[in-house]
């Protein structure tokens, strides 16, 4: 039999740090039902038993405004633990009280890891464990969670008190609370009202806080009972407001406050230094927040998130590339032309790289982020930049998202939209990962080259750097009209702790980055893996019929027609400068048959027929159908509007590293010019993310609302700011 | 003794809260976080742009937005 507890306490408590020590490897994680909170659990087996964990979401507090705290307490309400394991931060002990004092007051059996103890001790802090026990009439078991210290006896602990039954702490909230509280116990006793779930005071107290989850709750349960506890509330509450100019919410806080205040009084606490002296911390702070200093540090320090990401992930990646490079040469090899050759190699195979191509760089991301989250520079990073952000409707911690997503030309969305999980507040949170896909993403980069070489040569590095602005400008725009509109509201309250500098346990790095990577190879990898083959097919069906087949045998046939058997054979089989003139020039004939008979292929295939039947709107800002089709399969992969356009051109399959070929093309061809060129350089950097972005965006928002919302939004957005610049631009050119 | 907003409060100076006036989310989570009548803060820092400002409370750092301050009444030397 095992005992299911749950790990509860204030962010940057070392509650994370504790389940790794407790479960180590053994962890799961996923989210909670419904929702995109994270959810870990874990064991721990000793010789004492065998104990479930889960890690609930650190909070400061259990009201009903924040998802993380409506998580939290629904699951120790639904889920009835047999014990809360309370990580209190003993340097911090009267904020974290706070919530200590929630979690009894609902009348569940509470544990107090006493964390932090070597923290408190240099910071000249002794606490009386023993008093503070005795007074709060929970355990409490002083831990070391960084080393592991103190584990053992906090788990035997709670052995010893799990499944006891605990009267719920009644804190005094004054005269008129207590009494309407009193009142309200006894309207809710006897009609069981919601107490399979609460307890009685309980309900009472979060009509007090005017709790909107537990009303909602109770307008359900019984409306009566419901509307009688309302009027208490509204009687009290208006009594307060003209006597004491104070409203509930703020009673109970400060009395809250007051109650661990007492207690810490009663000789629990003792300072030997002055609290709020300068702390190491607080001298770092000085340098790496300085108005002048810190911008500069700060760019230092995305630079090298951004150089870690990319530039050291691009060994694995390199690595990857070359192993499912040499995967499709053995199947080209293997496997017999046609339709099974096709499928295994751009569909299967280039499927599983595109999945597996992203790990390096999700890994090495996490790793970045977490430790940047971990040292705590990350809050300062938002407090530095919340002003900037904020006047987009954006969050001072939205800038890493964006970095990591191409905001210095060549990162990639899909890092970067889960970067946005360090974003507590849901609103900013959700406008910025629909807002960071306009950043200048590696794939983006080679379809730049492609225009930029073609069209304009001699302005390159003023035409990147002209891209780069646009797309920030863009973004941010776009965040802010979404933010007036279908994101609207006020901004999440942004009060947040400025956590002391720390050192992060690699194990804790390690464990962090690894759980995540996983979780996006198992849960994106299959949806990503089935829709590249779901486009592959839409490039290759249905194919060209029999009649138009034949035809370019029959071109074939005439080019060959009255050679020797020995010059085909030649042709075939020999390197080219070993050919004579003559069969090269047949070589070369017998190829542009089988790039033409490509290039039909894929103006038939559905995607093609896509393309050129919306040429008659598209023409408008100047694509045509070559553009179009390379759009579509763009959405596989932005590089790869570059090898569709080459093979809608009939050149095959362009590499995007090798595009002299096709931008020498597309120079001579009629309907291209700058004035293209630059529609569909505004075009690439606005439309749909491409879909493993896409996917991404549905598992950070826990719905296809908002990945088909940006698909579709995008790419009318795009079409318009394209359209606009090319009519406008063919006034004056 | 004066009583000020916390927004006009100065770098390195103390004062003691007198009163949030705010309700709502925003009054909770001011006071969720120890920012309650009675309470000594002290003013750590300001962001380049001036806003959020960063304040020292009961031994830890928080930081809030200037609009987030104004509901923030402190009495000062």
């Amino acid at each position: 039999m095992s005992t299911a507890i749950v790990l509860a306490g204030n962010p940057n408590s070392g509650k994370t740090t504790l389940f790794n020590e407790l479960t180590g490897g053994r962890q799961h994680v996923g989210n909670y039902p419904g929702v995109t909170v994270e959810k870990k659990q874990g064991t721990y087996e000793t010789d004492i038993g065998r104990f479930d964990i889960i890690d609930l979401p650190g909070t400061y507090s259990l009201t009903a405004y924040s998802l993380e705290e409506v998580v939290a307490r629904d699951f120790l309400v639904n889920e009835n633990p047999s014990m809360i394991v309370n990580i209190v931060d003993a340097s911090n002990l009267e904020r974290n009280l706070y919530l200590s004092v929630q979690f009894m007051e609902m009348g569940i059996p509470v544990c107090i890891a006493l964390n932090m103890m070597d923290v408190a001790k240099k910071r000249g802090i002794e606490i009386d464990i023993d008093k503070l026990s005795k007074l709060l009439k929970v355990p409490v078991v002083p831990t070391i969670a960084r080393s592991g210290k103190g584990k053992k006896e906090l788990m035997h602990a709670v052995a010893a008190n799990a499944f006891k039954d605990v009267e719920p702490l009644k804190v005094s909230y004054g005269l008129d609370i207590d009494t309407a509280l009193d009142d309200m116990v006894k309207l809710i006793q006897p009609a069981g009202f919601l107490t399979d779930h609460y307890k009685p005071r309980w309900t009472a107290l979060k009509y007090f806080e005017n709790d909107q989850q537990v009303i909602e709750a109770g307008k359900k349960e019984n409306k009566t009972i419901a509307l009688k506890l309302e009027r208490v509330v509204q009687k009290t509450a208006d009594h307060l407001s003209s006597t004491l100019d104070a409203h509930p919410e703020g009673i109970i806080a400060d009395h809250r406050y007051g109650f661990v205040n007492s207690i810490l009084k009663q000789g629990v606490i003792r300072f030997y230094q002055d609290e709020n002296r300068l702390l190491l911390s607080d001298k770092i702070d000085k340098i790496v927040t300085n108005k002048f200093l810190g911008p500069l540090i700060m760019a230092a320090v995305l630079m090298g998130l951004y150089k870690f990401t990319f530039a050291y992930s691009g060994v694995p990646v390199t690595f990857l590339e070359n192993v499912f490079g040499w995967a499709a040469g053995f199947a080209q090899q293997m496997l017999p032309d046609g339709i099974l050759k096709s499928l295994m190699i751009s569909g299967i195979i280039n499927g599983v790289g595109g999945v597996l191509g992203f790990v390096p760089l999700i890994m090495f991301m996490f790793l970045g982020i977490s430790f940047l989250e971990d040292t705590g520079y990350l809050a300062r990073m938002s407090f530095m930049l919340d002003r900037v952000f904020r006047m987009f409707g954006l969050h001072g911690s939205s800038v890493m998202a964006f970095i990591v997503s191409g905001g210095i030309a060549g990162g990639c969305a899909v890092p970067g939209v889960m970067a946005t999980r360090t974003l507590k507040s849901p609103k900013e949170r959700l406008a910025t990962l629909l807002t960071v896909p306009f950043m200048n993403c590696g794939a983006k980069l080679p379809v730049f080259a492609l225009l930029v070489a073609a069209f304009f040569a001699e302005s390159k590095a003023l035409v990147m750097l002209l891209i780069t602005m646009i797309s920030w400008v863009g973004a941010l725009l776009v965040a802010w009209a979404l933010r007036s509109t279908v994101i609207k509201g006020e901004s999440t309250p942004f009060i947040m702790e400025l956590p002391p500098y720390r050192l992060p346990t690699l194990k804790g790095l390690l464990i962090h980055t690894l759980e995540r990577t996983w979780q996006y190879m198992r849960k994106a990898g299959t949806v990503i893996l089935g829709i590249s083959i779901l486009l592959w097919a839409m490039m290759t069906f249905p194919g060209l019929n029999k009649a138009r087949l034949a035809k370019f045998e029959y071109k074939r046939a005439a080019i060959t027609s009255g050679l020797s058997l020995q010059t085909l054979n030649d042709i075939k089989t020999l390197e080219e400068k070993s050919l004579t003139k003559k069969a090269l020039a047949v070589k070369e004939n017998l190829l542009q048959v089988d790039l033409d008979q490509a290039r039909a292929a894929l103006k038939n295939s559905i995607a093609g027929r896509i393309g050129t039947s919306i040429e008659g709107v598209t023409r408008f800002a100047g694509f045509n159908w070559q553009t179009n089709i390379a759009l579509v399969g763009g959405f596989a992969a932005k590089e790869v509007v570059v090898s569709t356009l080459g093979t809608a051109y009939s050149l095959g399959e362009v590499d995007p590293q090798e595009t002299a070929s096709l931008s020498n093309k597309l120079k001579k061809e009629k309907g291209w010019g700058p004035l293209t060129a630059f529609s569909l350089i505004l075009f690439t950097i606005f439309y749909s993310p491409c879909f493993v972005t896409v996917v991404c965006i549905a598992r950070e928002t826990g719905s296809w609302k908002w990945p088909a919302f940006s698909v579709i939004f995008n790419t009318i957005l795009a079409f318009t700011i394209s359209l606009v610049f090319y009519q406008v631009g063919s006034i004056f050119f | 003794m004066k009583i000020i907003n916390l927004r006009q409060m100065n770098v390195d100076q103390t004062g003691i809260i007198n009163s949030i006036k705010a309700n709502g989310e925003l009054g909770q989570r001011i006071r969720d976080m120890g920012l309650i009548k009675g309470k000594e803060i002290k003013v750590q820092g300001r962001a380049p742009l001036n806003d959020p400002v960063s304040l020292r409370i009961m031994g830890f750092t928080l930081m809030l937005r200037n609009n987030e301050a104004d509901h923030i009444e402190v009495e000062v030397q």
